[in-house]
């Protein structure tokens, strides 16, 4: 057990020795001052030119979401029909199917909005060829979507008073250029070297030594699985996604790939304070990150060390842990670190079937997805966490009597109007979608669906209900992972996780993208004795404790009916 | 928003090169000098391939190993976990079965030394490896079938335990496959 701690541990330090240099790399890049990795700008001289953008064109926020959006609908839109008609597209050795309407729908908006929510099997569901050009080409552009607004959010902070915040499509280029491509070459060799397959072949048969005839799927899958981390991204080139054992081989390709997928959202917080040169705020926001991952953590890792409650009944031992849906190769901690970060970063990138885990640890999985910002996904993570901020800095200048301001700007009506319909909107989108799904199961049991909702549920009880929940607010954190379980491949939950989708991403985007744009068009207001400060620990815990109160209050009910009831139940049993 | 379509999907059609053509074929041209050359490395017995390294196989027979149940009978051509939840009365019905079934063919093996990895399915299907108090508990029944002595099986036992990662990080654990073929190594 001792060896398996300890592997944890160095695995969180390893993280960071690499994304605090990260982050203060990537202020540069975005300033513009020279770095190491300037001999990129020919090739992206190039990319400009053929793609007929200027980079120097300065835009205000609302150019870049205009930027931003019609870009993310191209891919919408390109990618709906090659998933359509994969079927007549070359590079299909294992001759999979096309997507059905519904399906496709809800695949391409997945990639698009950095979800990578997985109604399909990667062996069966894609071809080579779209698991290219439309899932890793969205891993790459999906996470640099994200980045790129992030940096519009940083630029709005970084002068007194402005509304030039810098330009969309080169901070988008350079997410790829200087960030993704060539880290995400450097976590693909890791894997092909321990073997992850890379290789343009297609299916294989062997006889066993028992001697029964079986396939194995393959493919170029390294390439794809290291951006689909460092992307946050998370959708697996295999249905068993990072547990399985091709896509992530053993514990050094596990440290690698839990590496690869916190750096940005960490760098992303590292970045913001050096960019706009108070680096005591984004210390402070990384501190109150940190501790909110590890109230999920270390519940979390307890738990499944521990076993399971029920099997310890049967009389076995539990001296390995709970392993229902888990590899040996990693054992529980690192399982259970993995099932931490995934749904706090909003990767959904599992190396475990959540769906059979330990109820507690459900109820934190789920958690760290309402939150959906400690650490957060790449670029958005912070995003989301500044609404909680400017909540909290309204909240305490209430308190204390005086104006609100954050970093020299007035907080006044419209932007704490958009904060709190930001923060409205995620218990909105998740307890009505799971209602509705709720009800659909109940009453509409027999609907004529490729899955009839009777048939939904591959577990009874209060954990029928928790794979529910899990799937709307995997949905509307963009996180993407699921109670695998639930049979989710129908026009229902394709369509309605679809719509759940792009809200959850476009809006928390648009939100705090805005309330930037417009503090920063305002007039700059020297701190003085009278400013509320915050950089400090005090305002640190102030917005802790607004993220804890604003989150039980909208989710303590539905995780009652869910995975606290089945907890409880068990230990009655 | 019209002045934006038109750089869109040109910007599109630019890094659709890069991303899909560029960077997988560098990946793939690399991987070519890696174990297996990129598809996958594989395990040979007498000239023949019996199998990958990374993939686990059905054993049920009582002169080998066995590995952890799989809701894909490990074949890996689709993989998947059996998504059970753990209060799920069905599945623990059927964990119930499997330590009876492992208490039928290990004679005066008690329950409290059946590990929890060897009664309950993997999250892939494709679990090639088991825990060390696993493999130790089937040291006998292999050994009787394959009329071996137990300290010889043992020993082939010990071989194949991979320790932490270094000494220091991760559980210790034993490859199914190339135990059993190194079983059947022994008795050429």
């Amino acid at each position: 057990m001792n060896t398996e701690i300890l592997g944890l541990i160095t695995t969180y330090l390893l993280t960071l020795l690499i994304a605090i240099p990260l982050g203060k790399y990537l202020a540069k890049v975005f300033a513009g001052a020279p770095v190491w990795t300037d001999f990129m700008k020919p090739l992206e001289g190039l990319i400009f030119r053929l793609a007929g953008v200027s980079a120097r064109e300065q835009m205000n926020w609302k150019q870049h979401m205009k930027a931003l959006l019609t870009i993310n609908l191209v891919w919408l839109v390109y990618g709906f029909f090659v998933l359509m008609f994969q079927d007549k597209l070359p590079l299909n050795p294992d001759g999979n199917p096309g997507m059905t309407p519904d399906l496709s729908f809800n695949t391409i908006i997945s990639f698009v909005v950095n979800c990578d929510l997985q109604h399909y099997s990667g062996e069966s569901g894609v071809t080579y060829l779209t698991q290219h050009i439309v899932v890793m080409f969205l891993m790459f552009v999906s996470c640099a979507t994200g980045i790129a607004a992030a940096v519009v959010f940083f630029k709005a902070f970084r002068d007194k008073t402005t509304v030039k915040l810098g330009n969309f499509w080169e901070f988008f280029v350079l997410s790829i250029t200087r960030l993704l491509l060539p880290l995400s070459f450097v976590i693909a060799l890791v894997l092909a070297f321990n073997g992850t397959p890379a290789s343009y072949e297609g299916k294989d048969q062997y006889i066993s030594l028992q001697g029964d005839t079986v396939g194995v799927s393959r493919g170029p899958a390294a390439g794809m699985i290291a951006i689909k981390h460092l992307g946050t991204n998370g959708g697996g080139w295999f249905g068993a996604n990072s547990s399985h054992p091709l896509e992530n081989p053993n514990y050094l390709t596990n440290s690698v790939e839990l590496i690869a997928q916190v750096i940005i959202p960490i760098a992303m917080v590292v970045c913001f304070g050096v960019f706009i040169r108070r680096r005591r705020l984004s210390w402070i926001i990384f501190g109150v990150m940190t501790i909110g991952m590890l109230l999920l953590l270390i519940p979390t890792v307890s738990s499944e060390l521990g076993g399971s409650p029920a099997l310890s009944k049967l009389g076995i031992s539990q001296v390995s842990g709970a392993m229902e849906g888990k590899e040996v190769r990693f054992g529980p901690a690192i399982t259970g670190y993995w099932s931490t970060v995934t749904t706090i970063i909003s990767t959904g990138s599992v190396n475990s079937m959540h769906d059979s885990a330990m109820p507690l640890t459900g109820a934190w999985q789920l958690l760290g997805m309402m939150v959906n910002s400690f650490y957060g996904g790449c670029g958005v993570g912070l995003l989301n966490y500044f609404i909680y901020l400017i909540i909290a800095v309204f909240i305490s200048g209430l308190m204390v009597g005086r104006t609100p301001e954050f970093l020299g700007h007035k907080v006044e009506a419209r932007e704490i109007k958009i904060a709190a319909l930001i923060t409205l909107l995620s218990p909105f989108l998740i307890l009505a979608g799971t209602a509705i799904a709720a009800y659909v199961f109940k009453y509409h049991g027999d609907a004529a669906w490729a899955v009839q909702p009777q048939n939904w549920l591959n577990n009874p009880g209060f954990h029928g209900f928790s794979e529910m929940l899990y799937e709307v607010t995997s949905a509307n954190a963009n996180n993407g992972s699921g109670f695998e379980g639930l049979g989710d491949n129908n026009v229902f939950w394709n369509v309605l996780t679809g719509f759940v989708l792009l809200l959850g991403r476009f809006l928390p985007i648009i939100g705090p993208v805005a309330i930037a744009g417009l503090l920063a068009s305002k007039k700059f207001i020297p701190e003085s004795a009278g400013t509320l400060r915050t950089d400090t620990v005090t305002f640190g815990l102030m917005t802790l404790a607004v993220i804890i109160v604003l989150n039980a209050l909208s989710y303590f009910p539905a995780l009652a009916l869910g995975p606290l009831a089945e907890y409880f139940t068990m230990l009655k049993s | 928003m019209k002045k934006y379509i038109l750089p869109s999907i040109r910007l599109t059609a630019v890094l659709l090169v890069l991303l899909c053509v560029v960077y997988p074929l560098a990946v793939a041209f690399a991987a070519r000098f890696a174990p297996g050359a990129g598809g996958g490395e594989k395990l040979q017995k007498d000239g023949k391939v019996v199998g990958y390294e990374r993939i686990g196989q059905v054993f049920d027979k009582p002169g080998y190993f066995w590995g952890r149940p799989s809701a894909v009978s490990y074949n890996a051509a689709g993989s998947a976990g059996s998504n059970k939840g753990p209060s799920n009365p069905d599945y623990l019905k059927q964990v119930a079965d499997r330590v009876d079934t492992l208490l039928k063919y290990h004679p005066g093996l008690k329950k409290a030394d059946i590990p929890a990895d060897l009664v309950t399915a993997s999250g892939s299907g494709l679990d090639p490896e088991i825990s060390e108090q696993a493999a130790r508990i089937q040291v006998s029944r292999v050994a009787k079938a394959r009329g071996l002595d137990k300290a010889r099986v043992a020993k082939v036992l010990a071989e194949h335990t991979e320790g932490p990662v270094f000494g220091l990080f991760g559980p210790a654990t034993v490859h199914v496959l190339k135990l059993n073929l190194a079983l059947d190594g022994l008795q050429k």
